[in-house]
Parts: C-alpha cells; structure tokens; sequence
C-alpha cells in the first residue's frame, strides 16, 4: 500500500442532546475543526466522504442536508452508510487510486432526535426476528451472555471497563459522560436486559467528527506531524444471531489479522502501544481486545483486571473514555481513529499516554459487531 | 499509483413490478449468481463486496450486514453506500476504487430495490428536509414536473418532444428481455395519458419495479483470468451539490450560466480526462438515468450532445435511436425498469455488454466507448465512461 | 401428484412508525418564529457572495463560508416554476391522503437569492405563469411551521 496519512481531525463535544445544532451545524463545525487542525482551507480538499445513516436521520438520503455544510460543492463526493472506520477505508482507497491528494471525511449523528431502540430493531429480519422486539441493546445482552458463559468471563470484569473508560473520560473534554466510579456502584446499577446493567451501556449522544487523508506528496506539504495509515482491513461475519456463535471473534479476527500484515506487525502485543476500540458495551471491549490479539480468548477480563489496559498500563484502551462516555453513531468510529492520531501526535492533552508510536483504532457495523473494521497508525510510515 | 479497472461480469434479475416470491436477500442473490457465472468466478474468487438500496424503500437498516446470505459477503469486507437514485453508480463507482486503489482485485457490486414492498413517493418524500421541503413535496414525480415546467418555459420545448422520448425509450425495452415494461406505445398514447403532475403525464414516467443487478469489477492484474473481454471504465466523476429541493432551480435558471450544473460538471470532468471533444460523435452508446422522458431532452444538453434547447430536434432527427449517431438506451432505460437502488448500476451493466459485443437484441454494432450516467437526490449527477480499449494510464 | 399450490406470504409493518424530532437550528428556528409570531419572511445573508439564503441555512455552499447575518425578505415574489399535482398519494408527514389536485410552485421572494416551495391557489395550469407575482397568504392559528403559511395567491389572473 502507497503511504497515506491522516493529516487533519476534528471532533465536536458529544453531549446528550445539541438542540441547537442540526446536522449541517454539527458537520461544518467539524469540518472547519478538521481543516483548522490541517492548516488547510477548503479549496486544498480534493474530494469529500461523507457518513450518515438513513435510519437515525429519519431521512432518505441522509447526505443531503450536509452537502453544503461539508464543503463538497464542485467536488466528487460519495456517502458510506455505516461506521466511520467504513467511511474513512473508502476515503483512503480514492487517494491510493491515484485520482485525488486529499481526502475529507465526515461523519454526523444525532441519537437525541429519534428513538435508538426502535432504529436498532430495524436491523434485524423483518419476518423472521423483528417482531421480537429485538435491538441494539438486547441483542448484545445475547452476546455478552454467551461469551460470559463459555469463558467464566464475571459481570466485575465488565464493570471494571466501565470504571475504567469513564474515569478516563475526565481527560477528554469531548467526552460526554465521565464519571468517577467503583465496581461496586456499576454492579449496582440496575439491569437493563440481564446481564447488561445501565452502566455496562454507552449513552446516547450527539456529535459529529471529520478526519482529513492526504497522499505521502500532499501530506508533506501540509502538516510536519503526519500520521500514517499502516493498515486497513474489515470483515463480516453472518447475520442472523442464530447463524453465529456470539461467543466468537473471528471476522474481527480476520480483519485484525489482514490490518497487521499490511502493517508488518507480528505480535501486537509487543509493537501496539495504545488501542481506541468500539465499546458499545462493556463486554465488548474484553471481546474485542482478544479478537485483536491482545491477550487469548476469554483473558479480556484478566487483562482488564491486571490494570494492563489502564492508562499508565502496558497496553493503554480507549484512554479516551470509548463509546461508553460518550456514542454518536457512526461518528464512534471516525472519533477512535482520531483519538489514536492525537497520541500519535503527542496531542492527546490530558489523555497522553507515553511513547505511542503505533495504534489500533476499531469499528463496527451491525449488530453484536458482525462487521468490524481494524486500522493500524503510525508515526512513522 | 492506483489501477486500471475493468468490468467482466455482469448479472441482472428479470426487472418486474413485484416480486412477492423472494425476499430481498434472494433477489439479490439471483442477480449476484448470475454475475459470479457470467464471470466464471465463485463467491470464493470475490476480494470485496459493495452494496447499496434506499433504506426507507425496504425498512431495512445496515444493508450491508442483513445482505450477506444473498450478497456473498459472508467473511468477506463488505460496504454500503447510498446516495438516493445515484445510489446505483455510487456502488459502481466505490467498486472502481476499491479495484483502483489496489487493496482489492476483484470486487462485486450490488444495487437493488424492492420497491413493491412500501409506498415509493412517500419514502422519497422523506429524503426532503422535514422543515422546509417536506410539507409541500409531491415526491420525484412532482419534483420532475418543476424541472420540466422551467425546461419548456426556457427553451419553448413541448409535451409532444418529451413524448418522443417516452415513445423510445419503451420502443428500445422490446430488445430487451430484462426490462420491466414491455409495451409499444405511441406519440399519441403518452399525450392521451393522463396528468400526474402537471405537465408530466403518465406515460412520461419511470415505472416502480423490484430487482437487482451486480457487476463483477477486476483489477488489471487480473483481468486475463476471465473468460469475457473486459470493459474498462475510462473515468468517473460526480457532483453532489445543494441541499434543498428548490435548490437546483436556482442554479438551472438559464441566465445563472449553467444548465444543469451538477451533471454538466461531472461529464466535462470526465470529458477532459479522457479527452472527448464532441461527445455525440465519440460516444457509441450511452445507458443514461433518464427517470422522466424530459430528462431525455435537456440532460442530452447538459451532457454536451446538442446546443441548450437544441435536446428536441437531436431526439427528433434519430440520433439517439437504434442506428443513430449515439443510441441511447438501448435497454430501455430507467422508463422501462427502475428497481432504483440497481438502476444506476444496471446502466454500467449495460454499458460493459455493449462494450463486450454480448447485448443481443439491444447491440449497437462496434461499440468503443460507452457513457453512463446516474441521477438523484437534488438533481445530483454520477457520469461514468467506459471503453474497450485499456486506458495508457489510470485516471479515475 | 397434483401440482403443489404456491402461497406467497407477505407481513404488513402495521402501525410500526420511527418518531423523530428534529432540530431547526438557530437561523431555522428565527425564521419560523418570525412566520408565526410576525407572519414575515427572513433569510440569512452570505458574507462573502452576498447571496440571501430562504429558507435560512448555515453555510454558503460555494462559498464554505457560514451564515450569520439575518435580513428581512419580502413575502411577496414570484413564480420560478410549478406543477398541479393529480396523482393521489400518502403524506408521510400526516399518514393522509393528500387532497388532490394542488397547485404548487418554486417561488423567488423579493429580496431572496433561493427559493422556496409552496402551494398556489390555483390548480389550472393554463392559468398559471413562470414570473407570476404571488403573496404568502398565512393561517390564522400559526404553529411555527412552513404550513403557517397557507398557500400564495396569485396576484395577476
């Protein structure tokens, strides 16, 4: 792969509700945050993805209320409907075609506007599994069943994510929701489809984020601190829950395994120095850190648990606060690929963990994460 | 630098008003059977999967993952996009770069829609701003009618022009085995149809139907692996512009400059890098997304085959008919079957067969570059050309 | 064997029905309280091209340059196209049957440089004209809405 690297990113505060703010407000205030970031002023975009979803907009072609505010007027312009991660792969593969320098992609949602249980249940089988009631969050109460079953995985385990990810978040000043918290408290906090408790669960939020690509030509004479795409890989595994086992990783696998070989990387338990990964759920981020390798199937917990994942840890997740503090749609994705550019620029603030000079940002796309999508950046190319 | 692409299979389902005995999974899964054969290729052969539909038209949310049974994306890489009724050339367009940008050497795109399974005009009228476009919008058909409204005030068109168009555009689906409408009209059965939306009449518009389509893209280090010759995509290009539905008719008034700029920017994009002077003479075929029979008149204008207002006499003198100087639509076009999120990506099917010489009834003889186009949204354009010929260097 | 009857099942969505709640915006929210409160037009004025934007929005396309500056518009212009709609369809918005035939029009208010859609009050094409002078006509019980205006009249038949 031709070097590309992330040259620019912007990311709204996430908040519950931005009642102020539409969709065109929240993409032009990070795009403008993007381009600020990169030095860079529209006319230097050479073409322009857009993410958003029809389902959370209430809108047929969700783009359309954005196309002014994301600066594509007379440029080439394309919308992935799905995470953000989706829709930044797809930015990266027009510039490695050789057909554009630069590219911006933007990502909007906005959970406060609609009801994000009856959005999620339309992702499930309109004969055969809707009518169930199933979504988003009872869905991955399946999951977390599953995989807590078959590994002896403990709800304290979750809990310590959740303890971990929002004290984190008082780092961020993007973060919607930190909160100083025990593993007794999130224990004690009510079941919301057992064994999912409300603090095993990401809130709702409002937000937006852009990231700016650029070709190794056109990065150099933008920006001194380029970031660099090492590698890039997604997969997809069944879609009925009845067709997995839920306990399993691997299309995670998969992509994480094609993400690393790309980047020359053989054991990223040595060479990744910090992960942003989609924690949706608590759950998921035990899950996730073992289908990407950082510890063996159904060790999520012990690894949470030896303080390894922490942000003075070996292996720093989601120094950010992840989705759990805050979980614009979509966005989540953009925002974790641009919470690995700032520490991989030293920029991350009060989250600055030391020495990062590679790290995995990860999303997800359909229910119990069936299509993940893994990056690998570094400082160097 | 990135790769050339081709196109080397195509597969479509038969183009019907309803298709009550699948699902949307089995639907298009016929289309991506069908293409995979056409390739001589497996599901196993396929690096990547593209996918695109309007949501609201199926009430299905994340597509792309609810696909897999029928798409054949199961652990493979698998992206949807949508972008209204471009949706299907967006596809074709994000399979080119997944192909180009060399992560991927074979990848298969996928447009469908099954449009019999809710209330189309009410799902496109929620593609409109809640506040300001939605209480009055009528849906495409309405919307069409202010384009053609402003088209015949500017340019002294008539009903009569567009219903030649109409009349062709069905006259061509006869050719065709997968088109939706098979019906032989005339001049006079479009004028005596009745008024939907004033001055468009019945005969004057794209029918609703369900179906799919899905098109096998190669890089070219692959290409001598398939058994058809391949259609290269030239060039590719779009404008996405404006927000609001009375947006465009600012931009196409004609003393603002522009025609239809959102299309005339997009072909002379495409024009330049391919070096097409005189599109009328260079073009052989052209598959265009012509939803209404007005489009056929002033997007033939926008797209640089005849002056402005110059759309009714091209269409008058044949050259856009079977034997013409440039056929256009020899399949039928979107008049004739418009399952919308395939529609796009049925017109670069039909592109790359007429390229390969296999259309069959619908041939144009000695096709070497082909244009296809989509449309959508507020008046946003995709414009894609296609050659036999490799392109001397990739250009996107 | 006697051939096997085919049924096709088909499952209705019912009353299922996705509530959403969207934001006007700050500009957006002026300009419908003005219609309610004031039965006036505002739009938002572009710093850079000068373009007058109605129904107001945040950034000027072109320009990428945001919107801030409120200026009134009148609610008197004209005609930029139009249609009568006669085809029967569901307003997704109510979930009715919208009355048909309706006349509506892409009207260019003096003093704006975009347009806005609205109902005419007439529904003979014959009798309408592209460049026709028209005036908002506005409900009596206005809620803050596009349809606080009731339709425009046309000022010349």
């Amino acid at each position: 792969m031709e070097p590309v690297a992330v040259v620019g990113v912007g990311m709204t505060a996430m908040r519950r509700e931005r009642r102020k703010d539409g969709y065109a407000d929240l993409v032009y205030e990070a795009v403008c945050l993007a381009l600020e970031d990169a030095g860079m002023t529209i006319d230097q975009v050479d073409n322009v993805v857009t993410v958003s979803n029809d389902f959370f907009d209430g809108r047929t072609i969700s783009s359309m209320a954005i196309q002014d505010a994301c600066g594509s007027y007379d440029k080439n312009v394309s919308t992935v409907e799905g995470d953000g991660t989706f829709g930044a792969f797809y930015g990266l593969m027009r510039i490695l075609s050789g057909s554009f320098g630069t590219t911006l992609v933007c990502a909007h949602h906005k959970g406060s506007e609609s009801e994000m249980a009856l959005i999620t249940n339309a992702m499930f089988d309109p004969i055969y599994e809707r009518f169930l009631g199933v979504e988003a969050i009872t869905s991955s109460a399946l999951q977390a069943r599953a995989y807590m079953d078959k590994y002896g995985v403990t709800e304290e385990d979750c809990a310590l994510v959740s303890v971990k990810n929002h004290g984190n978040a008082f780092r961020n000043p993007v973060a919607q929701l930190p909160l100083e918290l025990t593993v007794e408290e999130v224990m004690a906090s009510p079941y919301v489809a057992e064994p999912l408790k409300v603090l095993d669960c990401c809130p709702i939020s409002d937000g937006a984020s852009a990231v700016i690509l650029a070709s190794a030509e056109r990065a150099a004479k933008i920006t001194d601190k380029p970031v660099w795409v090492r590698g890039v890989a997604h997969c997809c595994d069944a879609y009925h829950l009845g067709d997995r086992d839920l306990s399993d990783v691997r299309a995670l696998q998969y992509a994480a395994r094609k993400a690393y070989s790309m980047a020359g990387i053989s054991d990223p338990r040595q060479e990744i120095d910090l992960v942003e990964l989609y924690d949706a759920f608590t759950y998921m981020e035990l899950m996730w850190l073992e289908g990407l390798g950082f510890c063996d199937p159904g060790d999520g917990g012990k690894l949470t648990a030896s303080g390894a994942t922490a942000l003075d840890g070996k292996i720093p997740v989601n120094p950010s606060g992840g989705c759990l503090s805050g979980h614009p749609v979509l966005v989540a994705g953009l925002n974790r690929i641009i919470e690995c550019v700032l520490q991989l620029r030293g920029d991350a603030g009060e989250r600055q963990v030391d020495g990062v000079r590679a790290a995995v940002a990860h999303g997800v796309n359909g229910p119990c994460g069936q299509s993940h999508c893994v990056w690998v950046l570094g400082g160097e190319r | 630098m990135g790769k050339r692409v081709a196109v080397v299979g195509v597969g479509m389902t038969k183009q019907r008003s309803s298709r009550p005995d699948v699902n949307g999974q089995e639907l298009i899964n016929e289309a991506v059977r069908a293409a995979l054969e056409d390739a001589g290729i497996s599901r196993r052969d396929i690096d990547a999967v593209v996918i695109g539909n309007m949501d609201h038209f199926e009430g299905i949310n994340y597509v792309d993952t609810w696909s897999v049974d029928g798409s054949g994306a199961l652990m493979k890489p698998i992206m949807k996009l949508t972008t209204g009724g471009t949706t299907g050339t967006t596809v074709a367009m994000a399979a080119y770069y997944h192909v180009a940008s060399g992560l991927f050497d074979r990848v298969l795109a996928v447009g469908w829609e099954k449009n019999s399974e809710s209330d189309t005009t009410g799902a496109i009228i929620t593609a409109f701003d809640p506040f300001w476009d939605r209480p009055i919008f009528a849906g495409a058909v309405a919307g069409l009618a202010l384009e053609a409204t402003q088209y015949m005030h500017l340019t002294g068109a008539t009903e009569e022009d567009a219903a030649y168009v109409a009349v062709r555009e069905r006259r061509h689906a006869l050719n065709n085995p997968f088109a939706h409408l098979h019906i032989n009209l005339t001049i006079e059965d479009v004028m005596n149809s009745p008024y939907l939306s004033w001055p468009v009449k019945m005969g004057d518009m794209c029918p609703r139907t369900d179906g799919a389509c899905a098109v096998v893209f190669a890089s070219e280090d692959v290409v001598e692996e398939f058994p058809n010759k391949p259609a290269w995509i030239l060039a590719v290009a779009d404008r996405h512009l404006w927000a609001y539905t009375s947006d465009p008719y600012v931009n196409q008034a004609i003393e603002n400059g522009w025609w239809f700029p959102a299309l005339e920017w997009s072909a002379r994009e495409v024009y330049d890098k391919v070096g097409i002077k005189d599109p009328l003479k260079e073009i052989d075929v052209a598959e265009l997304y012509l939803p209404y029979s007005f489009a056929g008149l002033r997007y033939m204008e926008s797209l640089g085959f005849c002056e402005r207002g110059g759309g009714p006499d091209l269409v008058r003198s044949g050259a856009t008919d079977m034997g013409g100087e440039c056929p256009v639509n020899p399949s039928g076009g979107v008049m004739s079957s418009n399952a919308i999120g395939a529609t796009g990506l049925l017109r670069v099917a039909e592109c790359a067969l007429q390229i390969q010489g296999r259309a069959g009834d619908r041939q144009v003889p000695d096709v070497k570059i082909a244009l296809a186009t989509g449309f959508g949204g507020c008046f946003w354009s995709d414009v894609l050309l296609m050659g036999r010929e490799m392109p001397e260097k990739p250009r996107g | 064997m006697a051939e096997e009857r085919k049924e096709l099942i088909k499952l209705e969505s019912g009353e299922a029905e996705q509530p959403f709640c969207w934001s006007a915006g700050v500009y957006g929210s002026k300009f419908l309280t003005e219609l309610r409160d004031n039965k006036r037009f505002v739009g938002v004025k572009c710093p850079k091209c000068g373009k007058v934007y109605v129904p107001p929005r945040n950034v000027c396309g072109p320009c990428f340059a945001e919107l801030t500056e409120l200026v009134p518009v009148s609610d008197e212009g004209e005609i930029v196209t139009f249609t009568v709609v006669s085809f029967g369809f569901v307003d997704p918005s109510t979930g009715k049957q919208k009355p048909v035939p309706y006349g509506y029009a892409v009207i260019k208010l003096d003093g704006a440089d975009t347009y806005i859609l609205h109902y005419l009050d007439e529904t003979d094409p014959q009798k309408i004209k592209v460049g026709a002078r028209v005036k908002a006509v506005f409900e009596e019980e206005r809620t803050g809405s596009m349809l606080d205006v009731k339709h425009f009249t046309l000022l010349e038949r």
